[in-house]
């Protein structure tokens, strides 16, 4: 650098008042703080999110239990789903991809800085909309708390008739403003990815995990959306008396059905992808070797977001369709398996030969291997419609779902954390805690879903208040319930860490795990700007050539 | 410690050239607002004939043909006017977009006396039967476009008599105009489905 470095007169500055400091958080339009006021509201939203599991756990833990009111179990389960889905894997997801996405791109921030802003303010007030329910959902008719519909609130439980008092406009209101706010930072992570590269990051030169954020933010355009119009739908028919899901004036409950799972398939890819994301990026560094099979990552992810469009009747073999849809729904179903299948070969071609380095994130992404393929097993099973058939609205069906998103997103999202916390805080974590997090979640996580498919295929109903002895579901379910202790514990551990280690860690300096990709190369944190010049690439590896002059990527490249 | 210094200086030959961020992130809400009005045409066609009571739309509804030649026409209005406003006719542009909204604002006002009669007079409303359900909705929604549409062209136009619009903002202006051309595209989805098909 020719102008060496430039330090301020840090004395005459008077330290900010805290009032300040939290004006400078709530108005903001950096991309990295909006990032981590996602990933803090998210975190925010995964305890209570994860109170309300515990509360569920605790009423089923045995036989004739009731800990809780039978209403109040159908909220706990309603505002679980909810919040679990919107408030934390979806701000989780976004807030990964607003701090890294720019940085890995080499850009000074995303493509419209205040639309990003409001499209956070707008998840973070839909939240507390959702949960002001608790307070005001009894409305006018005193019926009624928090949402009691379930997560996919079928008809016709959401009309007046069975659902009066404000308890479900709550619900619909509140995902008509997430659904939203989710789509303006959809628009700006597409428009930041394609519009704002640095000079020679051609699109064959992004990292992976730009390339899988750009396949999530069209797939939130295309799926988000239509669960928008289902919800204007349902506020129509709640506040102005129409007919679209009354079945009482000829509307059809199952139209809703094909409109919200329309949206929630793809919803499971916009989950998932952004946590292969992660894994993408960890593995290599961890194996000390490039991503196996660049191109063939890049084309199994796009046909993922393709075929993600068109599997969701899957959710309703049970149902009753004609065979002609059901056999559309199972093949496309057992199709999507296929560039999945791919994606874990790859990963483990690109461990195999390499120097393994077993830190945190690279467990928590070997734990995410394992899982991710007994979820996806379990999932061609359950794509089977006579299988699904029996096991349709299961526990089975709960234990796969929460392999996917607890087993693969969850666990492949905690290594990001900890991959890139010395990213965003500029210390290091402390990696024995690192470690106990990962075993303590490991043990508790296999306790938990692991026997919670056998009172599934035992014949245990998902969304039961409580059960008869005697039928084999006691012990599983006691066990169940003794996993979540496990989880809750390696919980605090984790938020233990992240916060001691902000406070007390090591520094980290720029790039403590000799990376790769650009986010590397600027300081921990990065400064408001990023990057005091403007990087320019050669290859995907832009740190390797850097740092190995004498053997760049860009040789070999095509 | 490695500076961000380090990463330049490597040549870029080629000239650097990215897509325009306004027509990427409009061709984004395209998409988004595409999924909506998707799933409240399947709707709309999904009930056609389920009505349990009348009235139903053959006894009601007439294609509104004239109202159509206008919104149409307005994509052709606005058309000229960015074509003027690159070769630095602004008054032809101030014709041209006032053009715009008058034919827009022709189509909403038949829309508001279609819905009057509608409502006074064959007694059909949003919660008669599921006609009226889907017909409000649907039609109800590309109004509210078309309004966003023509607020959006009014500040343009009270900007421009301003004379605060030049040349330099035709990208910006572009962009707008993807968006009416959207609104305009969507009503011949509308049209189909509500005045062929589903009579």
């Amino acid at each position: 650098m020719t102008t060496a470095s430039i330090t301020w007169e840090v004395s005459d500055v008077a330290p900010r008042s805290l009032v300040e400091r939290l004006h400078e958080w709530v108005t903001t339009v950096d991309h990295k703080r909006l990032g981590v006021l996602y990933i803090v509201y998210a975190l925010v939203f995964l305890l209570i999110g994860g109170i309300e599991a515990t509360i569920m756990r605790i009423q089923l833990v045995a036989p004739h239990n009731d800990f809780v009111s039978p209403q109040v179990f159908n909220r706990m389960f309603t505002m679980h789903g909810t919040t679990m889905i919107f408030f934390v894997a979806m701000p989780l997801v976004f807030g990964f991809a607003n701090y890294l996405v720019p940085l890995m791109i080499g850009a000074r921030d995303m493509a419209f800085p205040r639309l990003n802003a409001f499209s956070f303010w707008l998840s973070a007030f839909s939240g507390l909309l959702l949960y002001f329910s608790f307070l005001g959902g009894s409305g006018l008719y005193g019926a009624g708390d928090a949402p009691d519909v379930g997560w996919f609130a079928y008809a016709p439980l959401t009309a007046q008739t069975f659902s009066p008092g404000h308890s479900t406009d709550y619900w619909t209101l509140s995902l008509l403003v997430s659904g939203f706010g989710s789509i303006g930072t959809a628009i700006n992570i597409l428009t930041t990815i394609l519009c704002m590269r640095c000079p020679g990051m051609t699109l064959g030169r992004m990292p992976l995990f730009a390339w899988l954020n750009l396949t999530m933010a069209g797939l939130v355009i295309l799926a988000v959306s239509p669960l928008s119009a289902a919800q204007i739908m349902l506020l129509v028919d709640r506040y102005l008396g129409g007919h679209f899901f009354d079945t009482q004036a000829g509307g059809s409950a199952v139209l809703w059905m094909h409109f919200f799972w329309v949206f929630g398939h793809p919803e499971v890819y916009v989950l998932v992808i952004p946590a292969f994301a992660a894994v993408s990026e960890i593995i290599p560094v961890f194996s000390r070797k490039p991503i196996f099979g660049y191109p063939v990552m890049v084309a199994a992810t796009v046909s993922i977001g393709f075929i993600a469009m068109s599997v969701w009747a899957h959710h309703m073999f049970t149902v009753g369709m004609s065979s002609a849809g059901n056999t559309f729904f199972v093949l496309s179903t057992m199709a999507i398996a296929v560039p999945t299948g791919i994606k874990i070969f790859n990963w483990l071609a690109t461990m195999w030969g390499g120097k393994i380095q077993f830190a945190t994130p690279m467990l928590f992404c070997i734990g995410f291997l394992f899982q991710f393929l007994i979820a996806g097993l379990t999932g061609i099973m359950l794509s089977v419609a006579p299988f699904d058939w029996q096991l349709g609205n299961s526990y089975f069906v709960v234990a796969h779902f929460h392999y996917v998103i607890v087993g693969a997103i969850l666990f492949a999202l905690f290594g990001g954390f900890y991959y890139w916390f010395p990213k965003f805080s500029g210390r290091m974590y402390r990696e024995r805690l690192g470690k106990l997090h990962f075993w303590l979640f490991v043990i508790g996580f296999h306790l938990t879903f692991d026997c919670m498919h056998v009172p599934g295929l035992l014949g245990m109903p998902r969304r039961i208040y409580t059960y008869e002895p005697g039928r084999g579901w006691d012990t599983w379910n006691l066990l169940v319930t003794i996993g979540v202790v496990f989880q809750g514990l390696g919980t605090f551990v984790f938020l233990g860490n992240l916060v001691w280690s902000y406070f007390k860690g090591d520094t980290a300096g720029s790039d403590p795990w000799d990376a790769w990709t650009l986010e590397w190369s600027t300081d921990s944190p990065p400064p408001a700007y990023n990057f005091a010049l403007l990087p320019a690439v050669k290859s995907r590896r832009p740190l390797w050539d850097l740092k190995h002059p004498e053997d760049p990527d860009w040789k070999y490249e095509q | 410690m490695m500076t961000t210094a380090a990463m330049t200086g490597s040549d870029t030959d080629t000239a650097w050239v990215l897509p325009s961020r306004g027509r990427v992130a409009m061709f984004g809400l395209i998409a988004a607002e595409s999924a909506i009005f998707t799933i409240f045409v399947v709707a709309y066609l999904f009930y056609v004939g389920k009505s349990l009571t009348g009235p139903l739309p053959g006894q009601v509804l007439h294609p509104p043909i004239f109202l159509s030649i206008c919104l149409l026409s307005s994509s052709l209005t606005i058309h000229f006017a960015l074509t003027a406003l690159r070769s630095f006719r602004l008054s032809a542009f101030v014709a041209w977009w006032a053009a715009t909204i008058a034919l827009g604002a022709i189509f909403m006002g038949g829309t508001v006396r279609e819905w009057h009669h509608l409502i006074y007079d064959e007694g059909l409303t949003i919660r008669t039967n599921l006609f009226g359900t889907t017909y409000y909705s649907l039609v109800g929604l590309h109004a509210f476009h078309v309004t966003a549409g023509l607020v959006g062209l009014s500040i343009v136009l009270l900007l421009a008599l301003g004379r605060h619009v030049s040349q330099a903002h035709t990208e910006r202006l572009d962009v707008l105009s993807l968006y009416w051309h959207f609104v305009d595209t969507v009503w011949v989805v509308v049209f189909t489905v509500v005045y062929v098909i589903g009579r």
